[in-house]
């Protein structure tokens, strides 16, 4: 699904990414942790084609492709979705008008017939329902008002519209209560299948409970220093990350 | 009744700067006018010959050059047009108005509406009998002021034809009533004036629609239009002003307000860019208690200039003033806002809002805004805010991110820059009209503005998702 080698990249001449390699196979969750600064969320924005961030080495491969060749767009169109830190309020352009064109878009690229406004509707309001949203957040601006939880729970609500390959879920648990927190773990694990993979970026084990990963990584100083499974999550919250910044491990 | 001025020898107005004036005076006298608008024409005469030409350096123009006014000769517009499909520029789908149609300034009968509605006098200045000529009388050049818009003053001192509307004490107007004034192109260069009078008595309501097109050509027609408005007690006017003309287009504008005690005012205006356009809107907030509320979007591409002032007075006590203005420029274009506000000493207890807010879509667009705030009453509210962005470009991130192209994605934050006064437009046949053609500003793919026009999946949607 993703193979990741090597990759490097900067941010206004910074070096971020010093070289984090890793493989994502179809239907794996993997749980990214990892101080802040480490570089998570830059891993995030250059797989999904951020203007701003440079790449400097290494490749990624995704089903094949090397989308590092590829504007955002494409990107998403070939299956890979970020779900934002901190998803961008767009007053003056309706959810609704929102998802359609991003459905249209992604469904032309796969050589499907655009749906037509009432399935489509249909499936929103399903979808709206999912993830506890009112309906009545379709017709509001994007994310125009909406609390923190409302933000992420409408990140959910596009992934599971979507439909992607590839879903990175960028600290989506920060700034949730525990209700929220379910809502969009159940969310995620209802688009759980076995051709569809995550790699779910945060700083708490908390989210872990919820969504159990195949694979937990650490990220530390833009490389991934240890890898493990689900438990290591749990060894990472007792211990703390200095445990494997100063090589204790 | 009808008597004319004494000719002068040239028919042609030869609009040079150093001789602009005298000739421009020579084509007045040209006129057959009506006796009934003698005082009127005499004193714009007087205003226009005592006002200088304006220069780079006149700060009412300082930013609008009439250069390209300067660059020929200006005969009496001829009606070359041909009718049959003049509707098509003009209709607005699903609207049941009373229409009125000039075409080059000349009224046009055929196309337009015959209305009698018990207590409300509509007419065109040549048509009018007795009773509406008394009422053209009083009313005329009395609001429109001149000292700041020379071309204000030159179309008191041309005025002939125009519409009254005048609408008796607690009489509603049943229907909108849509002015169009359509142009077309010209064998030469022409010049055309149009003229509105509307006179609300107290408690009496209407909507008035002024709209200007032009034929799908190269314009070479200069259009002065200036508008009166008497708003009575507790009366209420919902006002449009719609410019979607050709960007050749030459207009120069005026619409002047005069408000009584707890009136409302609420005006929409739209002006995509021309050749040179240009209007003033004036607000007299006359006696206490009137509401003004004003809002305008302009949005000029290629190399269109726009030129909207706006002047608020407020002169009695607790008079409230709401103005919100957004521009979108495009490629070289030009935009000019220049909106003040004047709260005079008696003026306690007012309270006045101003917000411009600009996009400018390319680095060779230009804004040119400038909010003015004078106050001389010591128990106001007043702010003003001005700003001047481009695009963001996370949002645009976030929709590419979703597989949006960024040229879709651009037309879809560039319109949703105006969404939001495009939605307050209260008049639903209007808006809807309204949407298409202004989506088809930022770009002629229809691929690309298909979705900012689904009408079922907009923050536009009635029904939406209900």
């Amino acid at each position: 699904m993703l193979t990741i080698k090597n990759l490097q990249a900067k941010v206004e001449e910074k070096d971020i990414l010093k070289g984090l390699s890793l493989d994502v196979k179809p239907g794996e969750i993997h749980a990214i942790m990892g101080p802040n600064g480490a570089g998570k969320s830059t891993l995030g924005n250059v797989l999904s084609g951020r203007e701003g961030y440079t790449v400097t080495g290494g490749e990624v491969l995704f089903n094949g492709k090397n989308i590092l060749e590829l504007d955002a767009e494409e990107r998403a169109r070939e299956g890979l979705f970020l779900a934002f830190q901190y998803p961008v309020e767009i007053p003056g352009v309706s959810n609704l008008e929102f998802l359609k064109a991003s459905m249209d878009a992604i469904r032309l690229h796969r050589g499907e017939e655009a749906m037509d406004s009432m399935t489509f509707l249909k499936l929103a309001r399903e979808k709206c329902k999912a993830v506890n949203l009112d309906q009545n957040f379709l017709k509001r601006g994007v994310n125009e008002g909406f609390s923190g939880g409302e933000k992420k729970r409408n990140e959910i609500l596009q992934m599971m519209m979507l439909e992607p390959k590839l879903c990175i879920l960028d600290e989506t648990d920060s700034g949730l209560d525990i209700d929220a927190l379910q809502v969009v773990a159940e969310g995620v694990n209802s688009q759980r299948s076995p051709d569809r993979s995550f790699i779910i970026v945060t700083h708490y084990q908390r989210l872990l409970d919820y969504i159990v990963p195949d694979f937990v990584h650490v990220l530390a100083d833009g490389k991934i220093v240890k890898s493990g499974g689900k438990e290591l999550a749990l060894e990472l919250e007792e211990k703390g990350y200095s445990w494997i910044e100063n090589g204790e491990a | 009744m009808t008597e004319v001025a004494p000719l002068v020898t040239s028919e042609t107005v030869n609009v040079k700067k150093i001789d602009f004036s005298r000739d421009a005076l020579a084509f007045v006298k040209t006129q057959a006018h009506d006796a009934g608008l003698s005082e009127v024409r005499e004193s714009g005469y007087a205003a226009f010959e005592s006002l200088p030409f304006p220069t780079r350096k006149t700060e009412e123009w300082k930013y609008t050059s009439l250069h390209a006014l300067t660059q020929q000769d200006y005969n009496q517009a001829a009606q070359n047009f041909d009718l049959e499909d003049a509707s098509d520029l003009y209709v607005i789908e699903d609207l049941d108005a009373y229409r009125l149609v000039f075409v080059n300034g000349v009224f046009v009968e055929e196309l337009s509406d015959s209305i009698s509605q018990a207590g409300i006098e509509l007419t065109t200045f040549s048509q009018a009998n007795d009773k509406q000529r008394d009422l053209i009388a009083e009313y005329i050049g009395n609001i429109a002021e001149t000292r700041r818009n020379l071309f204000t003053a030159l179309n008191n001192a041309a005025v002939e034809e125009g519409v009254l509307l005048h609408v008796s004490k607690n009489i509603q107007l049943e229907k909108p009533l849509q002015i169009v004034h359509i142009v077309s192109q010209q064998e030469q260069a022409s010049t055309a004036f149009g003229r509105c009078l509307l006179v609300l008595e107290s408690l009496a309501e209407a909507t008035v629609i002024e709209q200007f097109v032009s034929t799908n050509e190269s314009q070479n027609l200069l259009l002065n239009q200036t508008t009166e408005i008497k708003i009575g007690d507790g009366a209420k006017l919902n006002h449009y002003r719609l410019h979607t003309e050709d960007e050749t287009s030459l207009h120069f504008g005026g619409v002047y307000v005069d408000l009584n005690r707890d009136s409302q005012f609420e005006s929409y205006q739209v002006a995509l860019g021309g050749k040179i356009k240009r209007f003033d809107v004036l607000v007299n907030h006359n006696q206490a208690g009137s509401h003004c509320e004003m809002k305008g979007v302009y949005l000029p591409k290629n190399d269109q200039h726009v030129d909207i002032h706006s002047y608020i007075e407020h002169i009695s006590a607790n008079c409230t003033t709401d103005e919100t203005y957004r521009g979108i420029m495009a490629d070289r274009s030009k935009a000019v806002f220049n909106g003040r506000i004047h709260i005079h000493p008696d003026a306690q207890k007012s309270y006045a809002n101003l917000s411009n807010k600009n996009l400018l879509l390319s680095n060779k667009a230009q804004i040119n805004s400038k909010p003015e705030l004078e106050i001389y009453a010591d128990d106001v509210r007043c702010a003003h805010g001005v700003t001047v962005a481009q695009l963001d470009d996370k949002a645009c991130f976030y929709l590419q991110s979703r597989g949006i192209s960024r040229p879709e994605a651009e037309i879809m934050l560039s319109f949703a820059f105006i969404n939001e006064l495009l939605e307050s437009i209260p008049l639903e046949p209007l808006r809807k009209n309204l949407r298409p053609l202004l989506a088809q500003q930022f770009s002629s793919n229809q691929d690309l503005t298909q979705h900012i026009l689904d009408e079922d999946s907009g923050v536009h949607s009635e029904e939406g998702a209900s």
